[in-house]
């Protein structure tokens, strides 16, 4: 595996949530470690875990105990702002509703997360084209995600999740609501993202399919670790 | 950035045309309200104005003080050069001479004995003039039963009940009993040309209207009025600018001992009026207030929805990285933008609404048995300047209040969370 020192660094970790007058623990003592350029998924169950420690990965929610430590950050001790910002300058997101803005064309969705960034217009135009180019929506351009088939916006999603060329991206159950032949399409499209930009990604799955493609299956349980494995190596 | 949130705001019409258009109709509903009841409030008082307070009444010092008694050998002696004076002095004034007296009405038979009698209360009002506005002040056309108005000297109208009893029909003569303003008998044949419903019972069973000049004739007051009433253009009584006037008024005459020196009171200051004045008020701006504080809480519901319903939007925007203070911000800008908007078009819209029902009323003639002179067969509206600025508190403030508490929601919770409510 080609992989440059660690990304991300998991220790001890546990997340408990609040359930009424008791805790409810959703993960148990998490230890993991990811390096640049890695196609790994976390994989098992629903209510498993997956997306609970995608979101802590993600600086989307924090840690009760233990530490994450990602891109040489700790979640959990980043102000809003600081967390904010390792968002919008190396994380990418993709989920499993694809959550484009509804009344915003393709080039918007596609554009919005490079406004958080100082990039001219002209910058800007020309990584958008280019991730369209990418996902093959290019002629999508105009069109607004009501028009869209499931397919063209989870491919969208992942040219948002990618114009900004970020380090990480992480996405939650990316083919839940795909059929097959679409799920193959943005599988292999994320695939040669991450041999030809070095991306590292993140899943959440139990889909046959995505783990099929992955290069390390991490297999969560009850909110553990279960089970590792390594399919290949670069 | 801005030009992205604009065009998602232009864009979604959810968040934009709709919450104007929700904010336009409560701030249209809460003028045009508003205006309603301070014209119907109002409209009683304008009805005792009408009828006998006037918005300003003159008459000399001694008759004003046993108002009720009617006393004209208090009346006011010199009324037409008075009169004068008083259209100068005020010229947003419109002013009307009257006679109110008491008498007895005989009605003969065809040898001119006493065929039936009663006591009437007689009022003396310029009817015959050409620019005189009494008759569409005490909607005495519309409120004729049988007949019609007088339209020469010497005609008188009876309430219709009274007529009923005392056997007369519209041209037939009756005779006026009263006295004189030295207190010596006075009679004076009259022709009835037509009789009137006043809607109350008092006034129904006995009264008299003549015109001033008849009136003066049979009562012997040539050139006197027992009180002068002023009625404002606008139409509307307005409670300080009357007092200011009466008092402006009457630091003219301060120095004079005589007690026929004219006296000029506003409705507020004659009998009970003053507190009926208050109550009035009070009255309509707790119903104001009530309906206000309702529409209020609707379109604090509204902004706070419509903030809840963008969570997921706000989830995505953090997700990508755009901080809660920005994103809060430019929610709550947003919902500026659309309390300004909506309170805008619906101030506009409701006081157009409330302008057209000010002028041409509504007609309520139908709910009521023919028209009489003490109820008006129309309710008007009445656009005071609180309405220009009323629709903002429910308009902008509890729009932009909604939203403000509903955008806690994006501090309060972890962003995942916000996540969990898009995804449900
Ligand atoms: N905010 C929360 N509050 C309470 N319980 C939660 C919350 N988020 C997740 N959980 C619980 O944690 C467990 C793991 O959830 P999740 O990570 O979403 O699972 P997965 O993505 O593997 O299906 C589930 O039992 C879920 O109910
Ligand atoms: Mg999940």
């Amino acid at each position: 595996m080609e992989t440059t020192g660690n990304i991300i660094s998991i220790k001890g970790l546990y997340k408990r949530f609040p359930m009424g007058k008791d805790v409810f623990t959703a993960l148990h003592d998490v230890n993991l470690s990811f390096g640049t350029g890695e196609f790994a998924g976390l994989i098992g169950p629903s209510g498993s875990g997956k997306t609970t420690l995608l979101n802590i990965i993600g600086s989307l929610d924090v840690p009760t105990q233990g530490e994450a430590i990602v891109l040489g950050r700790s979640i959990g001790k980043l102000s809003p702002r600081e967390s904010a910002r390792l968002r919008k300058e190396s994380l990418g997101f993709i989920f499993q509703s694809y959550n484009l803005l509804a009344v915003h064309t393709v080039y918007e969705n596609v554009e919005f997360p490079l406004l958080l960034l100082n990039l001219t217009a002209s910058e800007r135009h020309k990584m958008v084209l280019d991730a369209l180019e990418w996902v093959g929506l290019s002629p999508k351009i105009k069109s607004k995600p009501p028009q869209l088939s499931g397919g063209e916006c989870q491919r969208v999603a992942i040219a948002r999740a990618m114009v900004k060329k970020p380090l990480l991206v992480l996405a939650d159950e990316p083919t839940a609501n795909l059929d097959a032949a679409n799920s193959h399409h943005i599988l292999q499209t994320m695939e040669k993202l991450n041999r030809e930009l070095k991306t590292t990604f993140i899943f959440a799955t139990h889909d046959e399919k995505v783990i099929s493609y992955l290069k390390r299956k991490i297999y969560l349980l009850d909110g553990r670790v279960d089970n590792e494995e390594l399919t290949e190596a670069i | 950035m801005i030009k992205f949130l604009l065009k998602g705001l232009w864009r979604d019409k959810s968040r934009s045309r709709l919450p104007i258009i929700i904010v336009s109709l409560g701030v249209m509903l809460t003028v045009w309200l508003h205006a309603y009841i301070t014209g119907f409030m109002g409209d009683t008082i304008e009805m005792n104005a009408r009828f006998s307070h006037g918005h300003v009444k003159v008459m000399t010092r001694a008759y004003a003080e046993d108002m009720n008694q009617l006393p004209n050998d208090l009346a006011i002696t010199g009324a037409d050069s008075l009169l004068e004076t008083l259209k100068t002095a005020f010229p947003g004034m419109e002013w009307a001479p009257r006679i109110q007296f008491g008498g007895l009405v005989d009605a003969p038979d065809e040898v001119g004995e006493t065929r039936a009698q009663g006591p009437a209360l007689g009022l003396g009002i310029d009817l015959l003039s050409p620019g005189s506005r009494e008759d569409e002040r005490l909607n005495l056309s519309r409120s004729l039963v049988r007949g019609r108005m007088p339209d020469q000297a010497g005609e008188a109208l009876l309430s219709d009940e009274f007529a009923v009893k005392l056997g007369v029909n519209p041209g037939d003569d009756v005779t006026l009993i009263g006295s004189t303003m030295n207190g010596s008998m006075a009679m004076y044949n009259f022709t009835v040309s037509g009789t009137l419903s006043f809607g109350a019972s008092i006034m129904d069973r006995g009264t008299l209207v003549a015109d001033l000049h008849d009136v003066r004739a049979a009562l012997d007051m040539h050139d006197a009025a027992g009180e002068i009433l002023g009625f404002s253009k606008s139409g509307f009584y307005e409670d300080d600018d009357s007092r200011e006037m009466a008092g402006s008024f009457n630091a003219m005459h301060e120095g004079s001992r005589d007690e026929f020196a004219p006296l000029m009171k506003s409705l507020s200051q004659q009998g009970n009026m003053g507190q009926y004045v208050d109550i009035t008020n009070t009255w309509s701006q707790y119903i104001s207030l009530i309906f206000i504080f309702a529409m209020s809480l609707v379109l604090w519901n509204a902004g706070l929805l419509g903030g809840l319903r963008r969570y997921g939007e706000v989830g995505i925007r953090l997700a990508m990285g755009e901080e809660k203070g920005h994103v809060y911000r430019s929610m709550i800008i947003e919902s500026v933008f659309i309390g300004i908007a909506g309170s805008v078009i619906g101030t506009m819209a409701g006081l157009f609404l409330a302008y057209l029902i000010q002028k041409y009323g509504i007609n309520i003639s139908g709910m009521m048995q023919g028209a009489s002179v003490m109820f008006p067969s129309s309710i008007r509206a009445r656009i005071t300047p609180v309405d220009f600025y009323i629709g903002f508190f429910p308009g902008l403030l509890s729009t932009v209040l909604g939203t403000m508490l509903s955008g806690i929601g994006i501090y309060k919770r972890q962003t995942a969370r916000l996540f969990k409510e898009l995804e449900a």
